[in-house]
């Protein structure tokens, strides 16, 4: 479905994304992870056929975006990071209006609106302001208007940013039920619990580069460990305690708040930080997570 | 899903606009009402107060008229014209910056197969509808007030009028795609629109300006425009002039649409 080799992006002087390879099968939910300026959203706007290409080889359902923008746009979901859904018009017309842009007719137009207007739980909201609508609601009609054209690649740019967890996973929901019905999603994201959810397979870009590649549970084995031990001390005294622990995992990151000992037995650790007389406020053992992943890979690592 | 790759390349014009008709449909229903003050109402005011109030004051002599009988007479064809080029600016200022910046209608259209150019080129289109609905309602309106010598020239110099306000369209439309805030506008309708309007020929002859300022007068659009409009509608046309007007305003209104075109691209080509 999309195929990227040495992808870049420049604006003037700046590199937003330095050379990236990436391929996207078809039926599969792809993440794009990564800190903000990690170049995600450039990433996804070359992708979405609105961008041009700085440098490299990009090809989406087998078309060149250059040539083909038309073409790839009419085949391609997109659901910005930014609503731009039109607050002067209303929540139907929204829909509507944004399905004749694909040469829909209006007959069909009018059919499919209603369905997503179901599908985004919105049909009582239909003759609504888009202005009056929540945030959730908002970001609903958005990938229901992005689903209009019924596409064969779905772009989701942040798509649960900025809403509570009732909104998100209301989301997540219709999000698989899209890959259930065969739509290939690409969602772009900085929260570890979406893509672990969401995505097939995932690559953490960093620096406009890409760190690692894999499936949630790929990364979380090469780049972590098995289990997580986290350690809360007093403010202040987790720099210095974490030279004494040094030995105690494989690796051990300092946070703000606490530090985290990597091993493959979490509670071994335990017991030993209490056997060498360190007494944490809090302590928790836990499985490795993307997000161990992610900072490993995109945070600053104290000691490795 | 199956996928159909077609390497249609760019939509053609007419199915660009055709994609846009129900959005600028859905724009015009719920902006007519006002468009009706500023379409309809506000000229007639300028009609009634200073073509026919002041006009009173004037001598209607044909010499220093341009051939018009009567001030009102003078001055409608000018009025129009100039109504058509504020009309046209108003249409390709605040709007054209609401689609890059405010409802980001713009940034919806571009992900669909539209290209930058078709999201131009409706929005010129509308213009063009608002102005021509808006000229030939007020042209209507003053037939019966005996300031047209001929029952064709009002139907060119309506054409006129329309040509006029796409060439401002166009130009102004390609300005506001390259502004970054909307604090120029002031700029554009004080040190403009407004100038423009009172110094092209639309309420005096613009030889009372002097030699130097009527030359400048000469060079504005506006002029040519109002100068047109007006021979038409008194039925004194001096067809090589006539033609010359005419070569003017469409070249504006074809190098201002490339200037529309490439300032949008660049604006939003390469986000």
């Amino acid at each position: 479905m999309i195929s990227a080799r040495g992808l870049r992006k420049s604006f003037g002087d700046f590199e937003a994304v330095k050379g990236i390879d990436v391929e996207v099968r078809r039926g599969e939910a792809f993440g794009f992870l990564g800190p903000n300026g990690a170049g995600k959203s450039s990433t996804m706007r070359m992708i979405a056929a609105v961008s041009p290409v700085s440098g490299g080889e990009l090809r989406i359902l087998g078309m060149d975006p250059a040539v083909d923008g038309p073409a790839i746009r009419a085949r391609l979901g997109v659901c910005p990071q930014e609503d731009t859904l039109d607050n002067e018009l209303n929540v139907f017309d929204n829909l509507y209006i944004y399905g004749r842009y694909f040469g829909i007719d209006r007959a069909t137009c009018r059919e499919r609106s209603e369905e997503l207007l179901e599908f985004a739980q919105l049909t009582e909201k239909a003759k609504a302001r888009v202005e009056d609508l929540s945030g959730g609601m908002k970001r609903r009609l958005t990938i229901a208007r992005s689903l209009i054209n019924r596409p064969d690649l779905l772009l989701l740019d942040e798509p649960t940013t900025g809403l509570d967890p009732q909104a998100r996973h209301v989301l997540w929901d219709q999000l698989f039920r899209l890959k259930h019905a065969g739509v290939t999603l690409v969602i772009t994201t900085h929260y570890m619990d979406e893509a672990e959810q969401l995505c097939d397979r995932l690559v953490v870009m960093d620096k406009g580069l890409i760190a690692a590649e894999g499936s949630p549970r790929e990364l979380i084995a090469q780049h972590s460990t098995r289990e997580v031990a986290e350690l809360r001390f007093g403010v202040g005294e987790h720099d210095g305690l974490a030279e004494r622990i040094l030995d105690l995992g494989q690796r051990v990151e300092v946070l703000p708040d606490r530090l985290l000992v990597y091993s493959d037995d979490g509670e071994e650790v335990l017991s030993q930080v209490h056997t060498r007389g360190l007494q944490p406020l809090a302590t928790l053992v836990r499985r490795s997570s993307l997000e161990d992943v992610f900072l490993r890979l995109t945070g600053r690592t104290l000691v490795d | 899903m199956t996928t159909t790759i077609d390497h249609d390349g760019p939509l053609s014009a007419g199915e660009g606009l055709v994609r846009q008709l129900d959005y600028w449909g859905t724009v015009y229903k719920r902006t007519w009402r006002g468009g009706i003050i500023s379409s309809f109402v506000s000229p007639l005011f300028y009609v009634v107060g200073m073509g026919v109030l002041l006009g009173g004051f004037i001598e209607g002599d044909p010499a220093r008229l341009e051939g018009a009988t009567s001030y009102l007479a003078y001055i409608v064809p000018g009025l129009v014209a100039t109504h058509a080029m504020t009309l046209a600016i108003g249409e390709t200022t605040y709007p054209v910056m609401g689609g890059i910046k405010w409802h980001k209608s713009y940034h919806a259209q571009m992900a669909t197969p539209l290209a930058l150019r078709d999201i131009v080129n409706a929005h010129l289109a509308f213009t063009l509808v608002r102005v021509a609905s808006a000229c030939a309602v007020f042209m209507v309106v003053l037939s019966p007030f005996g300031v047209f010598e001929s029952w064709w020239g009002p139907f060119l110099a309506w054409g006129t009028q329309v040509l006029v306000g796409m060439a401002f369209a166009t130009v102004v439309y390609g300005v506001s795609a390259r502004m970054q805030s909307e604090e120029g506008f002031g700029l554009i309708f004080r040190l403009g629109v407004i100038p423009l309007m009172l110094f092209s020929g639309a309420f005096f002859p613009i030889d009372n300006l002097g030699p130097v300022l009527a030359w400048l007068a000469r060079l504005t659009p506006l002029w040519h425009g109002v100068d047109l409009s007006r021979m038409l509608c008194l039925d004194l046309v001096d067809w090589p002039m006539a033609l010359l007007h005419l070569v003017v305003l469409v070249g504006v209104t074809v190098a201002g649409w490339f200037w529309a075109v490439s300032g949008l691209e660049k604006r939003m080509g390469d986000l």
